[in-house]
């Protein structure tokens, strides 16, 4: 199997993925991740301005046979949340990296993504899974 | 006797295919030491033993269908259709498991299905679910769903002492190993505390506050500034319902509830001494993810026919693990398809009817006992069909007294509430005539002096 | 096949059931505290009668055919059992009444607490838990409470192997302890030197399912024991395989404190579409004050001239308190108690061997067809893999869809999750050889078709009243009642004054 994994964007053991633009973060799901979710059917989203650590979970998604918390790839305060995702889950599945995205946030310490893994380490991470 | 039906030819066979020679063989993984202990337990009996020693047990029980009774305390004695057992006896019904595979449990599906939109209607909440294990769990499942839908930064919940004190003590068991504080129903005895008396117990620790309707004394209380209070403070609000009541009165939707639970039995389900009953679980559009165990939903088969599956499965144990917020698996399921058959064949108009009929059996009741001296029914708010009694003599005394004229007694309230020393907890429903009702007041009478 | 809703079939004005008049004096109904409607159906009693039957066939039952659901012992359940939960002294018994006018009932809930304790090894039972997952979760309070009682706060921890039901460690979670998960060796088996890695005095115990949920029994189950017990935590045994248990060991002699029984598995009461059950749990000596109650005790014991004791209910001195209102599901009990009445204990041991050779029968000509990934002898279950060797894309689902166009339920698929494509076979003892053949022919059946004609498995089943249905839309459009929700008025909530 091969999954995209853009090569602009950091990635979290639990599979969540982050774009980070100056002290601004986009975070989402993976491909690889939504391919084994399988069809999202719901996301559970957070309250704007809810702060979480780096590695908490700020929110849910489930599919027909499984239900997977979504964990801070790094700290932060939620500046946005994808409020389509509430009516148009499958978005997660169809665009995890365009409109499938889940959450924005305010950074905490940039510096927290130097232990997530690049595109190259995470497709090497998936294919051993 | 045994239900076993292997020959000795066919287990010589399966014995032989496996390449043992006894079943003994069998189980050589058990340590020999501890492997066929010796069992103190009686012999086998036939089944026409087995049958008259159940009768004899059964016969020595003073109940319902010897006595008349009146006792209510969170079970009642209503009338049964005799097509609800009927259906319960359908074996496709009672020998079936858990509707995993759904194409081969429409028939469960379907009615769990009914019995949820049936439970809609009554409670007028937007989803119920396919039943907990009986009123208190729900209300212990309730509080868990508090916790959830505050993220667990809320961790208190206000209690009515109006609630039935066995459904308290229930969700305290429930929440003993969790940081969960219960307040509200400590301080003043039941017969003074109002709805009122609870506001000042919200706060913004609050998750949820619960309120029983009618209450644990038969009384229909104001809930309206309570339930204003609660979402002003960002709580959800629960109602605790008997199911009959709400057949006369306003739905707890209308009053505003977040959640409601209650039991279900008085919905075609026998006393039972205590079970199995039906725990029902109903809420608003919002917290509909939010609720443990299991829910059916409508969909389409591959060719585009109507079908039920459980859904919202995830939340589940099997699937969520140590991240659900339920262990709950097996429900009370077939006791949900007994309300189902039951509100089916009451309808719109029967349901309403036996609760008119138990309103009215029950206020003559009161009005009659109420002028027996020595006797005092406080009937100051609206009652549905119970109501409490302050006697001339401990209850023990006169219950005793009633027994030995054929009337089981209302329920002794000191216990539960030591200022209501001496008082007895009376129930009416429809199975009460008349006549019964006139014994009973003259029984009392007799007893008083 | 689709059978209307009831709700389709109702016409305005119809009724069922007839009423007799009020019958008093009347007084006024409180019309501000009155709802307005009440939106039930109206049928009358045959079109209800029509509509449940109807329904009904549209289930797969024990009465219609086997069901080897794996964990589940779907056994047959007895009608003597049905006909004595119904008898009127006990049907119409209020859960409240009078101790001195319970005596039958009460005589019997003590029976039923000695027998089961006495099969387990035990001191004493509790009948009260509703199922097994409340069992269970009085299990766990019980273990908590006996640590706290001793003054031993550090231990928060509940060891739970990968291979158990999910409601373990659920259980774990509600009781406010912490799940840590092990890993099982390659036979199936607590791997122990994860567990001595794992043990320390942060644990309060450790759970653990017997036979394991792979259907065998651990060798090592005694070092198990051992070692947890040497780092003061307590042993819980699930008891969801006791029916390859009875008269065979006693868990409490293997050295386990707690354990619940589902006496709608192993005591044949029926699983009724999904419930009631009964998950009583049984306790050693240690855990004894702790149980949930009320439980059923002789408070008076027979004088010279009466043949019975008396009994009453009591809460044990440091019960973890309440788990239902009443004293639990007491029309359980009576069908449980008529089950080991009639067996008595020697029929009991039997029916545990006779599980045994059942299964093992099956597991004996299914070698070779399917994977058997723990391929020794078995207890009552058995994993095998949904998988056909030389065929790729055949799923256990597609074995299981299958099956039900022969008739037959498909065991339990994907569980446990340690087995990939798992496919958990319990045929239970009441099955006799000619119907146990029958599914192992089918299996063989199967096996053949998922290699000349995998489509049909794929697009099974197709004589089932549906056919696959759709999930997905099930859970996103989330239709759970099927009546519109009136739009309440924002108004004031009565007086009650």
């Amino acid at each position: 199997m091969s999954w995209q994994t853009p090569s602009d964007l950091k990635y979290a053991r639990t599979d969540e993925y982050v774009r980070l633009e100056g002290d601004r973060a986009t975070i989402g799901l993976s491909d690889y991740a939504q391919d084994q979710l399988n069809d999202v059917v719901f996301v559970e989203l957070p309250e704007v301005g809810a702060h979480f650590e780096k590695g908490k979970p700020f929110g849910a998604v489930e599919s027909v046979k499984a239900a997977s918390d979504l964990l801070m790839p790094v700290g932060g305060t939620v500046v946005e949340i994808n409020e389509q995702l509430t009516d148009e889950p499958e978005l997660l599945n169809s665009s995890p990296y365009d409109k499938g995205w889940i959450i924005k946030i305010q950074v905490d310490d940039a510096s927290e993504a130097g232990s997530l893994m690049d595109a190259d380490a995470y497709t090497e991470y998936c294919n051993t899974r | 006797m045994s239900y076993i039906p292997h020959t000795d030819v066919e287990r010589q066979q399966m014995l032989a295919a496996i390449g043992v020679t006894t079943i003994e063989d069998l189980f050589e993984a058990v340590p020999s030491k501890y492997r066929f202990p010796k069992l103190d337990l009686p012999k086998g009996l036939s089944e026409m033993e087995a049958a008259a020693e159940l009768q004899a047990l059964a016969e020595a029980n003073e109940h319902g269908g010897d006595y008349a009774l009146f006792r209510g305390a969170g079970a009642y004695h209503h009338f049964i259709p005799s097509a609800v057992n009927h259906v319960l006896l359908r074996s496709e019904f009672y020998t079936a498991y858990t509707p995993y595979q759904p194409e081969v449990s429409q028939g469960t599906l379907q009615a769990i299905y009914e019995y949820q939109s049936m439970l809609c209607a009554l409670t007028g909440m937007d989803a119920a679910n396919a039943s907990h294990y009986d009123g208190a769990t729900s209300l212990a499942e309730a509080v868990t769903v508090a916790l959830e839908v505050s993220r667990h930064k809320r961790n208190k919940i206000v209690f009515h002492p109006g609630i039935h004190p066995h459904y308290r003590a229930v969700a305290r068991t429930y929440h003993q190993g969790n940081d969960v504080e219960f307040v509200g129903d400590g301080g003043k005895a039941i017969e003074r505390a109002t709805a009122e008396d609870l506001i000042k117990y919200i706060d913004d620790q609050t998750a949820m506050v619960a309120v029983q309707y009618p209450n644990y004394l038969g009384a229909i209380e104001d809930f309206g500034r309570l339930v204003e209070a609660t979402h002003n403070a960002g709580a959800l609000i629960c109602f605790v319902v008997n199911p009959m009541a709400l057949a006369l009165f306003k739905s707890p939707g209308e009053l505003g509830a977040d959640i409601v639970v209650g039991e279900g039995q008085p919905l075609g389900i026998p006393l039972s001494y205590g079970g199995p009953y039906l725990g029902f679980f109903a809420v608003r559009d919002e917290y509909v993810r939010k609720i443990a165990g299991r829910i059916v939903g409508e969909t389409l088969d591959h060719s585009g026919r109507r079908a039920f599956v459980m859904t919202l499965r995830p939340r589940e144990q099997d699937i969520r693990r140590e991240k659900a917020s339920s262990n709950i698996c097996t429900n009370q399921g077939l006791m949900a398809l007994a309300a189902c058959v039951y509100l089916s064949l009451m309808g719109r108009n029967g349901l309403r009817r036996v609760a008119e009929i138990s309103f009215q059996r029950a206020h003559y009741a009161a009005k009659q006992i109420n002028r027996i001296k020595g006797y005092k029914v406080n009937v100051s708010k609206t009652f549905f069909n119970e109501f409490a009694v302050k006697c001339p003599k401990p209850i023990s005394e006169i219950n005793q007294f009633l027994i030995e004229r054929g009337i089981i007694g209302g329920y002794p309230l000191e216990a539960d509430y030591p200022k209501l020393k001496d008082h007895m907890l009376v129930a009416v429903t429809e199975m009460n005539s008349k006549d019964e009702i006139d014994l009973l007041v003259e029984a009392l009478a007799e007893a008083a002096k | 096949m689709t059978e209307p809703l009831i709700y389709e079939i109702s016409s305005p004005g119809r009724t069922a059931v007839a009423l007799p008049d009020v019958g008093v004096p009347e007084v006024e109904l409180p019309k501000e505290l009155l709802r307005k409607d009440l939106d039930l159906p109206e049928v009358s009693e045959l079109q209800v009668m029509r509509h449940f039957v109807n329904l009904s066939h549209m289930n797969h039952s024990i009465d219609s055919g086997i069901y080897p659901l794996g964990s589940c012992t779907m056994k047959y359940n007895p009608k003597i059992n049905e006909d004595v939960a119904r008898l009127p002294g006990f049907a119409n018994l209020h859960p409240l009444n009078d101790e001195a006018g319970s005596q039958g009932a009460l005589a019997l809930m003590y029976h039923l607490q000695s027998w089961l304790a006495e099969l387990s090894g035990f001191e004493a039972a509790s009948i009260v838990p509703a199922a097994g997952a409340q069992g269970e979760f009085a299990g766990i309070l019980m273990i908590r409470a006996y640590h706290l009682d001793r003054g031993d706060h550090k231990r928060t921890k509940i060891l739970v192997p990968d291979s158990a039901h999910g409601t373990n460690p659920a259980t774990v979670s509600m009781a406010g302890l912490q799940a840590v998960e092990l890993p099982s060796d390659k036979n199936g088996d607590v791997d122990l030197n994860a567990l001595r890695a794992a043990l320390d005095d942060t644990v309060a115990g450790m759970m653990i399912t017997v036979p394991s949920t792979l259907g065998v029994f651990d060798t090592k189950i005694r070092d198990v024991v051992r070692m947890v017990h040497e780092a003061g935590g307590l042993m819980y045994m699930d008891g969801a395989n006791m029916n390859a248990l009875m008269g065979i060991v006693k868990p409490g002699e293997l050295g386990f404190d707690v354990m619940h029984y589902n006496l709608h598995k192993t005591f044949s009461t029926p699983h009724g579409g999904g419930g009631p059950g009964c998950g009583a749990v049984g306790v050693n000596e240690k855990l004894v004050d702790f149980l949930p109650g009320p439980i059923a005790e002789i408070v008076e014991e027979a004088g010279e001239e009466e043949d019975a004791p008396l009994y009453g209910l009591k809460m044990p001195v440091k019960s973890i308190g309440r788990l239902k209102a009443f004293q639990g599901n007491f029309g359980m009990h009576v069908r449980a108690y008529t089950y080991i009445r009639i067996y008595g204990g020697e029929g009991l041991r039997d029916v545990s061997r006779h599980a045994v050779l059942n299964a093992n029968y099956v597991r004996a000509k299914l070698r070779g067809v399917y994977p058997m990934p723990v391929d020794r002898i078995c207890g009552h279950e058995f994993v095998m893999s949904g998988h056909v060797e030389g065929v790729e894309g055949i799923h256990a689902l597609d074995i299981s869809k299958r099956l039900m166009d022969f008739g037959i339920h498909p065991p339990t698929n994907y569980f446990p999750l340690i087995v990939p494509e798992a496919l958990l076979i319990e045929p239970t003892e009441t099955e006799d050889k000619a119907t146990l053949d029958n599914f192992i022919d089918v299996m063989k059946t199967i096996a053949q078709e998922a290699k000349d004609d995998p489509e049909l498995l794929h697009s099974a089943p197709h004589t089932t009243p549906v056919g696959r249905v759709d999930e997905v839309r099930a859970a996103k459009q989330l239709v759970v009642c099927c009546r519109p929700i009136p739009d309440y008025e924002p108004q004031r909530t009565p007086s009650g004054d």
